[in-house]
């Protein structure tokens, strides 16, 4: 019996065969790790093992709050330095490089038939690349450190099949959204997603990135998109380790599988305070907004700016909106810097800020006042998500929120465009 | 492994690990004793109050969704509760509820017919529970798993593997 991607990549990291349901132990590729290592450092402390069983493992990327807003992170993140520095940890990335799972990825170390855990919840973005990737917790990653080692379920396989061409500027964004709508916020828990079909086959990594980055909040394990031309063409030239391309067999096992046709699809939104609570844009359109973020390791790739600096390009962010940017990372900020999408940004009325997560979990740079409704193109919704309780955080497309942030309430991008 | 055995306090489905403990502790509630006394404080402001360990939670499906925070594992087990039952389990809230050493089983059918208040029995080891309605069979835990929850979680039993005491 064929056997799926998930099935494959864990059982010859196990070396033996595999089928769903049953836990291995494996020592993963690569165990990411950000602004959360100072708490993780402290658990490895009291393991009570000197050294960490292989110091190369790691990949620890400052970026939930960088630079620091206040002295408690500027602690944190001292903290993580001077145990980078004791261990030896050669992959360290400080606060000048950008948010970790985009990092992840334009590093190298995301790459085809790897086991990539992260002690975040959005490490499921490396399946855009055809990695197992993973979110695991702060023990976890702090045993990971002291024996290697991590226990893992072998997940039943999900999968989405896409089809048909979206409307003009409707995004991945967009048919995500609309998947997780229909689906539900636990449609696919314990399960491995996999993401097939001509849609996807047609999209580029980075919107690749956007589906898999956002499976976890169907509660997905991973978010796997079979690789391909276009997926080698990119993880080549920048891999970090040996790589193999693992595909699903014909004739696999799926627990379930689900079809989307995108050829009319609408934009969508998702409403507060969940992000299945999904509307097309017909439906939410005309609310007020104060704040628009646009950044986030969901959509704040070079390919999001070039539709947003389009949209801005002569025109005003309303005046009674604020609308802040931030990259997914340096190299994004560089390449948009050069093509020259920051200075029609900023023209626009933007802010443009440092590359990091920004306000997308409420620690710092923009965070909403009471009674106040941000629109982002970030992944979670959840009451308080931006730092404040009394806020309302509503998910969409680059392309909406720029129509929105000029029209100065939720507007389909047709009508202002 | 001895067996679980408490009374029931039963909740319904989505129990998120925001009301389980509240984020504005996530970073300035440490203590063990601390943690417990907000267990499930937004859901069931008595719980922490009254409960006695061994007790036994009882909830429907995708218990522990939102964050990955391990706190909301944690709090539990710091509390006593004896396991944690319900319909389904949020994925990172099954690994942080075991790698605490908090036993949390999967059993649709034992959830619907298990009343509020009532006195029930688990058998990890055989995968029983025991309640007025009847006795249901849950899957056992896979061995690895079951070594975890023997040594009271991941941390202890990482140390116990590494031959280091106490
Ligand atoms: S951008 Fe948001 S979702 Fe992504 S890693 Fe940062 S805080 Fe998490």
């Amino acid at each position: 019996m064929g056997k799926t991607f998930a099935e494959k990549v864990l059982g010859k990291k196990a070396g033996k065969d595999v089928v769903a349901g049953e836990i291995v132990e494996i020592v993963p590729d690569f165990a990411m790790s950000h602004d959360n290592t100072a708490a993780i450092a402290k658990t490895f402390e009291k393991i009570g093992v000197a050294q960490l069983y292989d110091p190369n493992l790691h990949v620890i990327i400052l970026d939930h709050a960088a630079p620091a807003p206040n002295a408690k992170f500027a602690e944190n993140h001292k903290e993580i330095r001077e145990f980078v520095r004791k261990h030896g940890i050669p992959n360290f990335f400080d606060i000048n490089r950008g948010i970790c799972h985009q990092v992840m990825v334009e590093e190298g170390f995301a790459l085809p038939g790897l086991v990539v855990v992260g002690s975040d919840s959005h490490s499921t973005t490396y399946g855009a690349v055809g990695a197992f990737g993973t979110g695991i917790g702060r023990s976890e990653m702090a045993v990971i450190m002291a024996t290697g080692r991590i226990w893992l379920r072998v997940p039943e396989t999900m999968k989405i099949v896409v089809q048909g061409t979206p409307p003009e500027g409707v995004s991945a964004k967009d048919i995500m959204l609309k998947i997780i709508g229909d689906l539900g916020a636990d449609a696919a828990t314990y399960m491995a997603v996999e993401f097939t079909g001509e849609t996807i086959e047609r999209m580029t990594l980075a919107s690749r990135m956007v589906l898999s980055n956002m499976a976890v909040e169907m509660g997905a394990k991973i978010g796997y998109i079979p690789p391909d031309d276009t997926t080698l063409e990119y993880v080549r030239p920048r891999a970090r380790k040996e790589f193999e391309v693992i595909h699903s067999d014909p004739d696999a096992t799926y627990a379930e599988t689900h079809t989307f046709d995108v050829s009319d699809l609408e934009p969508q939104v998702a409403c507060p305070h969940t992000v299945d609570n999904v509307k097309p844009i017909s439906e939410v359109k005309g609310t007020k907004i104060h704040q628009v973020f646009f950044g986030s390791c969901t959509n704040a790739r070079l390919e999001d700016f070039e539709v947003v600096a389009k949209a801005l390009k002569g025109r005003r962010v309303h005046p009674d909106v604020r609308m802040l940017v931030f990259p997914a990372s340096q190299q994004v900020y560089l390449e948009a810097l050069k093509k020259g999408y920051l200075q029609t940004i900023l023209e626009a009325g933007a802010i443009v800020m440092n590359a990091n997560c920004g306000p997308c979990m409420g620690n710092h740079a923009g965070i909403p006042a009471s009674g106040e409704v941000s629109l982002s193109t970030s992944n979670r919704n959840f009451r308080g998500r931006q730092g404040n309780v009394e806020a309302e955080v509503y998910l969409c497309s680059p392309l909406t929120a720029a129509a929105s942030a000029i029209a100065g309430e939720i507007a389909d991008f047709r009508d202002v465009l | 492994m001895e067996l679980i055995r408490g009374k029931v306090w039963k909740y319904g489905d989505d129990v998120n690990t925001d009301v389980i403990f509240p984020g504005k502790y996530t970073y300035t509630v440490t203590d063990p004793e601390e943690m417990a006394a907000h267990a499930l404080e937004d859901l069931d402001p008595d719980f922490a109050k009254n409960m006695k360990p061994g007790d036994i939670v009882v909830a429907g499906k995708n218990f522990g969704c939102g964050s990955s925070r391990e706190q909301a594992a944690f709090a539990l087990k710091y509390a006593g509760v004896g396991a944690v039952v319900a319909k389904s389990f949020a994925r990172l809230y099954f690994r942080n509820a075991i790698n605490a050493g908090l036993p949390v089983i999967q059993a649709p059918e034992a959830v619907d017919a298990i009343e509020p208040g009532e006195v029930i029995e688990i058998d990890l080891e055989k995968g029983e529970l025991r309640c007025k309605a009847g006795t249901f069979r849950f899957p056992p835990l896979p061995d690895a798993v079951l070594g975890i929850f023997q040594a009271g979680g991941l941390i202890p039993y990482t140390r116990k593997r590494l031959g280091i005491e106490g």
